[in-house]
């Protein structure tokens, strides 16, 4: 069962993550971004981290990507111009991240053995007690700063999307 | 009851990242390559909650999680939001001033 959950949500993240890398038209990209939130925010559930989960259906899944479809929305963003790159990135691109990705599987595998298991329900701290009790004791400072971080990013966002910029 | 190793999860959310940093670097649609930077987030938190049950399942005394992975990407997330909020606000300058999405096409501080 673990396994069979496992690996529905893990394919429907990948084939989704391929497809926002694919697609010519931005808004074919977000819906399947928002596949990939999805999800991960499941396969977080699966283990064990429930405050997470929905944290990233609420913030991720929700509010991020209603902005991004929004702006694309605004902007009337159709779809993009094929463009021939450099001849070394044509080239090189593709080999390159699949080396990449060589490098950070064979790095997983020699960090933890393959008998290092995941149970699905085998950790359950991840409920919004245990997250707030942290939150508020040991993580206070940065979450402060976070308040200050966010106060910051409207002020900005306002001041740069304003009518007339002189 | 099957189960799952850890590395499945390190693995996949490697897989995450590699089409997070294909996406920036292929495509040309200002937008799509910041929906890119938005996927590499993402792989980068199921790497935090995996590694976080992976500690809590070494310790093995259950009486005391440790939960800094989770915490780890609640600031993630809050900064990824933030980040958005300023970096739509910078697309719909650059749109409102040069009437284009291209990033090929927004080279002011080239040469």
């Amino acid at each position: 069962m673990d396994l069979i959950l496992f690996l529905i949500f893990a394919s429907i993240a990948l084939v989704c993550a391929v497809n926002v890398v694919v697609q010519k038209h931005p808004i074919s990209s977000a819906v399947s971004l928002i596949g990939v939130m999805g999800s991960l925010a499941m396969l977080y559930l699966l283990l064990g981290a429930e405050f997470v989960a929905a944290a990233q259906v609420i913030v991720y899944a929700g509010a991020v990507m209603v902005l991004f479809v929004f702006v694309i929305m605004l902007l009337n963003a159709g779809k993009e111009t094929p463009r021939g790159g450099s001849f070394m990135a044509q080239l090189l691109g593709t080999p390159v991240l699949l080396g990449l990705l060589l490098v950070l599987a064979l790095l997983a595998r020699h960090m933890y053995p393959p008998e290092a298991m995941v149970h699905f329900g085998g950790f359950r701290g991840g409920a919004p007690r245990a997250i707030g009790k942290a939150l508020f004791t040991t993580y206070l400072l940065p979450f402060e700063a976070t308040s200050i971080l966010i106060l910051i990013a409207i002020v900005g966002a306002v001041v740069l999307a304003r009518k007339e910029m002189d | 009851m099957q189960q799952v190793p850890i590395a499945w999860f390190l693995m996949l959310s490697a897989a995450l990242f590699v089409l997070g940093v294909a996406g920036f670097l292929f495509r040309r649609n200002i937008i799509t390559v910041f929906m890119s930077i938005e996927l590499m987030l993402n792989a980068v938190n199921l790497s935090f909650i995996a590694f976080t049950y992976q500690l809590n399942q070494a310790d093995g005394h259950f009486d005391a999680f440790q939960v800094d992975g989770h915490l780890l990407a609640f600031f993630t997330m809050v900064v990824a939001a933030a980040e958005a909020a300023v970096g739509l606000a910078i697309i719909l300058t650059v749109y409102r001033n040069r009437a284009t999405l291209n990033i090929d096409e927004v080279d002011s501080m080239k040469n």
